[in-house]
């Protein structure tokens, strides 16, 4: 009797130290970069003010594969963080594996609903309930010209693929590197991603990359998105394998090349050299995608919790989250714009404006779609699966024709 | 009168059970940590498991899907060049540094240290610097641009086809230093009055060298090839850090795609299935490697 009254409570101070406090919250992230922590910051103040603690669990490194690897031992063993940076359909994989919690008290108090584009709010949702907080919007599609480096060669900002092609040759023939790309897996497909929109258009992005249609995906207009893709691939240089994406973007900044496709994170690199946007550098769409918009959201995603004061601290948590306060000060830090509509864009700078303006009208025109290389469209596998195939397209002498067979392969991978 | 006699039965119990009783943790460890976890793997590469751990059966689906897969080919074809040159040239080139250093020569300590010299860096330091050098845009080939060669091009590293010749060339550097060590180990226990006695015979040094001393090193052969065909086949953090499994995923080896699937694409079951495949890589290759020694050491 006494042995067992004292193993037992041996096992209550052994399991005590892994539970999580009366209104503590765990958030698991990887923004340790410079205007990402600062950003992070932000946040612990805000949740200190309602009187809950913060406790930090940043893992750096990988993209998010470290910090993801630390999350599966946490939830495995019993003891998930309040919350985790996840993203895109991986919010459903977590959904389906049973662990994530209902947050859809908060989410109706606050009427997210009416303040999130509905694409945006389904990523958020596992069957129909909130089990996710966005932080942010980050566009993909966007085109980083160098004006200068544009004007020496003669030639204008492209608005179409032909423009684009004149323009490539005009910088070539001026000696300047028309396109700054680095030859990594997801800058490949981030490439890809603008070439397929600006080219299929956003019906033709949706049917084939949301929803993974065999016929559209085997079709002739990825055979056209291909052969597109092989043509741009000529004014990359050879150095470009395994380059790093902020050095491409260096290469733009210094006037060495001309333009590159990237998404908005690229701006911090600008900004950072003291580059002024609409006069040092220029954001503009994608060609031929200018009324369409790639969406890539961070989010946080909530795990269920025992105690009820954890459970509290998280709908604090929640709430603090899509604040218009946060999302202001979250996204002048980090270079995206807020995901909940209704927050004022004065204090942000051209670019993000537009992208604002931008996201307004594909939300109505039916423009607005996820970036599948940013893993928001399609399950991690399939992502994979694909950016495997443009990778190797980018890489190989590989016929346009074969590659859509194989990315039509690809989408049955799941 | 006792108590001596009580003594050397606790020490005789002690000195039979005292062995055992310090060799037990390190037994448990490694039958839970190596064989457990072994057993868990392919436990787990005949499930459907995904993102995490889902332990209902499902037969060989995930074999069926690996072999169906063009970047697991890519990468096993890759680990049979790499494995192949490696092994091969870090063994040629590890006997000839070897026989050369033993042929009585002046300041051969200080020569000794600075071929052994590439072993005591790691994979990760060994495969950016090779990076480097291989740049086209920055290491030899623009060196001998500079040098007024403008037409001399050695982009093997950005070159899909040849990237993974890349990989070849740092782990050769890295380890014949290494298999030197060992040769040269096997060739100071030769016993001299054999080499005197072919001499007295008449044969000349390279005949003394191929006929009588690289036979005699058969033992070292077989250590070498376990430690080269095992460093070959989880070679992992060279490619990481030379290639990054590129140009796209032409330089990928079966170590790399085994992570991926694993832990960032969320098919742990596939991921487990080409664990799996390694590891019977592994046995093929030393298991028949550990019987012939084993065999020789007996006759011998």
């Amino acid at each position: 009797m006494k042995l067992k009254q004292l193993s037992a409570a041996l096992l209550a101070t052994a399991i005590l130290p892994a539970t999580v406090f009366a209104g503590e919250v765990e958030v698991l992230h990887w923004w340790t970069s410079g205007g990402e922590a600062k950003s992070v910051a932000e946040l612990k103040k805000m949740m200190n003010a309602k009187g809950d603690t913060w406790k930090d669990f940043a893992v750096a490194g990988g993209g998010g594969d470290n910090a993801m690897t630390a999350l599966k031992t946490r939830v495995v063993s019993g003891n998930p963080p309040t919350a985790a940076q996840i993203k895109g359909p991986a919010i459903q994989e977590w959904g389906a594996e049973g662990v994530l919690a209902n947050i859809d008290a908060v989410a109706k108090a606050e009427g997210w609903d009416k303040q999130l584009p509905p694409v945006v709010s389904q990523v958020m949702k596992y069957k129909g309930q909130y089990v996710a907080a966005p932080v942010n919007v980050h566009r993909v599609n966007w085109l980083w010209v160098n004006p200068d480096a544009l004007k020496k060669a003669g030639a204008k900002v492209p608005t179409t693929w032909p423009e684009f092609f004149e323009t490539a040759d005009k910088l070539q023939k001026a000696g300047i590197q028309p396109i700054a790309h680095g030859g990594q897996p997801w800058q490949d497909a981030t490439l890809f991603e603008s070439v397929a929109l600006g080219v299929g258009g956003a019906d033709y992005y949706k049917k084939a990359f949301v929803k993974l249609d065999q016929a559209t995906l085997a079709g002739p207009t990825t055979v056209k998105v291909f052969e597109t893709l092989q043509k741009v691939k000529g004014y990359i240089d050879k150095g470009a394998a395994g380059r790093d994406w902020n050095l491409a973007t260096a290469m733009v900044i210094n006037g060495k090349a001309g333009m590159q496709f990237m998404g908005d994170w690229a701006k911090g690199e600008f900004t950072a050299a003291g580059k002024k946007p609409g006069k040092d550098f220029l954001c503009v769409a994608a060609p031929g995608t200018a009324n369409s918009f790639t969406f890539n959201i961070d989010s946080l995603a909530m795990f269920k919790q025992k105690n009820p004061a954890a459970q509290k601290a998280q709908s604090d948590l929640a709430e603090t989250v899509m604040s218009k306060d946060f999302q202001e000060v979250f996204n002048l830090n980090k270079g995206s714009i807020p995901a909940r509509l209704d927050t004022p864009m004065d204090k942000f700078d051209d670019c993000a404006k537009k992208s604002k303006a931008d996201l307004t009208t594909a939300n109505k025109n039916g423009g607005l779609v996820p970036s599948f290389a940013h893993k928001m469209a399609m399950p991690s596998a399939t992502e994979g699966a694909m950016v495997d195939v443009i990778s190797q397209f980018m890489n190989s002498s590989m016929t346009p024709k074969t590659a859509a067979e194989r990315l039509a392969k690809a989408g049955k991978v799941h | 009168m006792s108590s001596p006699n009580k003594a050397s039965s606790w020490s005789a119990l002690a000195d039979r059970w005292l062995p055992k009783l310090v060799l037990s943790p390190s037994l448990a460890a490694s039958l839970l940590f190596v064989y457990g976890f072994i057993a868990w793997t392919a436990w787990l590469s005949l499930t459907e498991s995904r993102l995490l751990p889902d332990m209902t059966l499902s037969g060989l689906v995930q074999y069926r899907e690996l072999f169906d897969n063009d970047r697991w080919w890519t990468a096993v074809a890759n680990l049979g060049i790499f494995g192949g040159l490696f092994i091969f040239c870090a063994l040629a080139v590890g006997l000839l540094l070897a026989v050369l250093l033993d042929q009585k020569i002046r300041a051969e300590g200080a020569l000794r240290t600075i071929y052994l010299y590439p072993m005591a860096l790691s994979f990760i330091v060994t495969g950016t610097a090779w990076k480097w050098m291989l740049n086209p845009d920055l290491g030899l080939q623009k060196l001998v641009n500079d040098w007024g060669f403008p037409n001399f091009t050695f982009d093997w590293l950005v070159d899909p086809d040849k990237a993974i010749y890349t990989v070849a060339i740092a782990g050769v550097w890295q380890s014949s230093g290494f298999v030197m060590a060992l040769f040269l180990a096997g060739l100071r226990g030769i016993d001299d009055s054999i080499i005197k006695a072919a001499q007295v015979d008449g044969a000349s040094l390279p005949v003394i060298y191929w006929r009588i001393i690289i036979p005699s090193l058969r033992p070292v052969f077989f250590s070498v090839l376990l430690i080269l065909s095992h460093i070959a086949i989880k070679s992992f953090d060279l490619v990481m850090a030379l290639t990054g499994g590129g140009p796209g995923t032409s330089s990928d080896v079966p170590a790399i795609f085994m992570y991926q699937f694993a832990f960032t694409r969320g098919q742990l079951g596939l991921g487990a299935a080409s664990a799996m495949m390694m590891l019977m890589t592994i046995v093929a290759v030393l298991v028949p490697l550990m019987y012939m020694e084993t065999r020789s050491a007996k006759r011998g």
